[in-house]
């Protein structure tokens, strides 16, 4: 009398498909994400050496390594961060600790949405008709990295805003009653207790403006310069650039070198983005909260 | 008065009170927090002015509706007659988008189910960390990947004349947009509450069941916008796209003809066209059109997601 | 913290450039070349920095008549319009200088049993209304390897010299090329496709060919078949050969000039050799 119907076995067995069937799926679509570095790495690693990482390109960039493109990439980052990070901060405590709920700051958060979705080719046209012609920049790192910031800046707000929220209202109040002001509450109480998480943020800004190509492409980015950038006025090579030229433009490269580009790139993302998962990780188990 | 003890809070309070002695250097940051805050719809307001500015000579004087949006010729460097026609741009947009949202809607969400409902705490732990990998593997990698490893793998096992085309683009799209879909899917169905689970589950109802019968139509909105949010990534995408597609003008008629699409035309043809020209403003139209496309996407995805909120 | 911030603005901004920079901008085509040269010239001047990037002719003539650039390098002759608006924007007008000669090859894959095409075969397979859809329509041609015989045009994006030199050569003034080409970005990505697809043709520059591909002759009204090699480009008995020009706006600086100089200088010319390109004849 107690034994299932077939009825209910069927839902059983169906019910373990269903998991199975999901599990695979899931399990199917992070293959890629490793084999991907696991093919680069096979087919890039004959040209990975210390000289590779060291020396500038030569012979019409088919030998030498691609030192100037990761000072390049470097430049380009660091001044992007410069510019988006304390800009993406303010608009955040605006929008946490000031801002009331309305029709403004809804239009605020669409604003932000719509900045975070305009594809990166519109961001450098943007960079184009406002940095480089408008502002009279000319093609350079600076212009290059202010097209960057925009774009980063809706990556860091958010990121920023999660991080001031989850700081306990409570905090603020307990701020509030012993008679600091907002900005000393901000200052002293809000900031402090959100910064592991702004600046998890930051680094996987960081990450990302490190690998994009399309919107520095008519800003600042050069095919090749043989000498390292001195001031924010000249153009730079980037490893992201350098990887679509090899890879379209020079004949003669050997087959090896793009694939260690690539390697390279990848490998620098990943590891800025790692000192992000470990910070996040670190801080979420020192929260006392 | 002697209350020494009371007199720290006390002090504060007053100082409170005095708003309007507010240092100036509070006041000057309260200020920038400000502006800060409306830096982006600033900067929105920016792109739209500078796209339009750009291209302004070219939508007042060159600019025919019929040519722009129905003509399947893009021909600016013709000797014989110039055309601006994006109609074979816009398909050829939409046909790698449309793949790669049937291949990746499906999967994505299928893993957002797993990750939120049948995964165990460690596990999402370590599927998170690798989304955001995937996540951050930058476009230009995707379009060498598309080159070098799709490339051959299409030629091969559809044995079809070449593998850079719009199953390229579109498989590659899939990937790149997969985490975007992952993360805000699982948002959406962690949103559901676990109450509604519970009490399904009390009625005897499978984990199928109270997939396809609660968490569906409780989490509708919210994945809807994922999947929105995943067009808005594939529309948008530039690198890769004109590294795979092939960059052919043609209204392509199987999955392995070449095309070419909106954001490669830009990316190829902008740095040779000389500043001010017609070819140039025509470019920046292009701009025009992907920016407006990518608004009506991004807006009613957030109309969805602050729907689900309601 | 903060004040190392502003320091690391300081020095960025602030750091004296040692070097005189020339920028040299402009033809794909070019730009290995230049390149190698840049890379020579520094050995011989270490003082002067010459930065070259590519991304087209039109790219390097647009930066010249916009001021940006203090050599354009150009596959093709820069139009007469385009020399008014650069006088017009600098004040100056433009110089020219020839720097060498390129061949431009049409290319099929290795097991295309096709060895030469004339001009009016390729007209008919690139141009405007030309008929030759399939290998069948060249000389009743079948390609092993290419199932349905179908051609499958490679050529460039629409603004670069080679594009329109190309074009001008094959096609004539006045004929466009037929749209349903994969146009893409660059040299390596045109042969590396042609490498992999039996039924493509495509073009390029001679110095870019390699063993993958089969670089075909270009038959003659006279019944010849001529290869573009170093001999035929400078006789110019190879039809599809140009010139490759570098301007500069207004009479060069010392700087330039010396390396203008130094360009059109013996040590220059083994480069070109070296680079595959063809040397301005001596006249």
């Amino acid at each position: 009398m107690f034994n299932p119907s077939i009825h209910l076995l069927n839902k059983e067995i169906r019910e373990k498909n269903f998991k199975n069937a999901l599990s695979m799926v899931t399990f199917f679509l992070f293959l890629p994400a490793l084999g991907i570095i696991f093919w680069l790495f096979i087919k890039g690693y004959p040209a990975l050496s210390w000289d590779f990482l060291t020396l500038d390109p030569i012979n019409g960039m088919t030998a030498g390594g691609i030192f100037p493109t990761i000072v390049g990439t470097f430049w380009l980052v660091m001044i992007s961060v410069l510019v988006s990070c304390p800009l993406g901060v303010l608009a955040a405590l605006y929008l946490s600790e000031y801002a009331k709920d309305g029709k403004l700051t809804r239009i605020i958060r669409l604003a932000i949405l719509n900045l975070a979705g305009v594809p990166s080719i519109v961001h450098a046209l943007f960079g184009l008709g406002a940095f480089v012609l408008f502002m009279k920049m000319g093609t350079s790192i600076l212009a290059a990295s202010f097209t960057l910031a925009v774009m980063n800046l809706p990556v860091i707000i958010t990121s920023t805003l999660e991080s001031l929220k989850a700081v306990p209202h409570s905090f603020r109040e307990a701020s509030w009653n012993v008679g600091a002001s907002k900005l000393q509450t901000i200052r002293y109480i809000v900031l402090p207790n959100s910064l592991p998480g702004i600046l998890t943020g930051v680094v996987f800004a960081v990450g990302r403006s490190a690998g994009e190509t399309a919107a520095i492409l008519f800003t600042g980015v050069a095919f090749y310069l043989p000498f390292l950038p001195q001031t924010v006025f000249d153009q730079c090579m980037t490893l992201s650039m350098h990887l679509f030229t090899i890879s379209t433009q020079v004949v003669g490269v050997p087959v090896s070198y793009p694939y260690a580009t690539a390697l390279v790139l990848i490998l620098l993302i990943l590891s800025v983005n790692s000192v992000a998962v470990v910070l996040r990780t670190y801080f979420r188990t020192k929260r006392k909260w | 008065m002697e209350m020494k003890l009371e007199q720290a809070p006390t002090l504060a309070m007053e100082w409170r009170k005095k708003k309007s002695s507010k240092p100036k250097s509070e006041r000057f940051i309260e200020f920038l927090i400000k502006a800060g805050g409306f830096s982006s719809i600033f900067l929105i307001a920016a792109i739209l002015f500078f796209i339009l500015k750009e291209s302004f000579p070219f939508l007042v004087g060159r600019f025919e509706f019929k040519e722009f949006f129905f003509s399947i010729s893009w021909n600016p460097a013709s000797v014989s007659k110039v055309t601006y026609g994006i109609l074979a741009l816009l398909v050829g947009t939409m046909s790698v988008t449309i793949l790669s949202m049937l291949i990746a809607v499906p999967l994505g969400l299928a893993c957002a189910f797993y990750i939120s409902e049948f995964c165990s705490p460690q596990f999402r732990e370590i599927y998170k960390v690798l989304i955001e990998f995937l996540a951050a593997i930058p476009s230009v990698v995707w379009g060498f990947i598309a080159i070098m490893m799709i490339n051959p793998l299409i030629i091969h096992t559809f044995d079809v004349p070449i593998g850079l085309n719009i199953l390229n683009a579109s498989v590659i799209l899939a990937l790149m947009s997969l985490p975007l879909i992952v993360s805000v899917g699982e948002d959406a169905l962690r949103a559901v509450p676990e109450t509604y689970r519970e009490a399904a589950e009390a009625m005897g109802a499978t984990k199928w069941e109270v997939a396809t019968r609660v968490l569906l139509p409780a989490a509708k909105n919210g994945l809807m916008a994922a999947a929105l949010l995943g067009v808005g990534r594939a529309l948008g995408e530039t690198m890769a796209v004109l590294m795979a597609t092939g960059h052919s003008i043609q209204i392509p008629h199987s999955l392995f003809d070449p095309a070419r699409t909106l954001t490669a035309t830009i990316a190829a043809e902008l740095g040779e066209s000389p500043k001010g020209g017609e070819h140039y403003q025509a470019l920046f139209a292009i701009g025009l059109v992907l920016f407006l496309l990518s608004f009506v996407v991004n807006v009613t995805a957030d109309y969805l997601i602050r729907g689900r909120k309601k | 913290m903060r004040t190392t911030l502003a320091l690391l603005f300081i020095l960025m901004s602030c750091s004296k450039r040692e070097h005189i920079v020339i920028q040299n901008k402009g033809s794909d085509t070019i730009v290995n070349l230049s390149q190698a040269w840049a890379e020579e010239y520094r050995k011989v001047n270490p003082k002067v920095v010459i930065a070259v990037s590519g991304g087209g002719s039109g790219t390097g003539i647009a930066a010249l008549i916009n001021g940006t650039v203090d050599i354009a390098n150009s596959s093709r002759k820069m139009k007469a319009e385009e020399q008014a608006e650069a006088l017009k924007n600098n004040g100056k007008a433009v110089n020219e200088f020839i720097v060498g000669l390129d061949a431009l090859a049409v290319f099929v894959h290795p097991s295309n049993p096709l060895s030469g095409l004339s001009l009016e075969e390729i007209g008919c397979i690139y141009g405007d209304g030309g008929k030759c859809d399939t290998w069948s329509d060249v000389r009743g041609t079948v390609v092993p390897g290419c199932k349905d015989n179908k051609i499958i045009r490679v050529s460039r994006q629409s603004n670069s010299g080679t594009y329109q030199y190309f074009r001008e050569a094959t096609l004539g003034e006045k004929r466009d090329f037929k749209t349903g080409s994969m146009d893409l970005n660059g040299s390596r990505e045109s042969i590396d496709l042609v490498e992999k697809t039996p039924c493509a043709v495509g073009y390029s520059g001679m110095g870019y060919i390699t063993k993958g591909v089969k670089s075909l002759c270009i038959n003659t009204i006279d019944g010849k078949c001529v290869t573009p090699t170093l001999e035929t480009a400078t006789d110019k008995s190879y039809p599809i050969s140009r010139e490759l020009y570098m301007y500069t706006a207004g009479a060069p600086s010392a700087e330039v000039k010396a390396y203008m100089d130094w360009v059109q200088g013996d040590a220059a010319k083994e480069i070109i050799i070296k680079s595959g390109y063809v040397p301005v004849p001596k006249k």
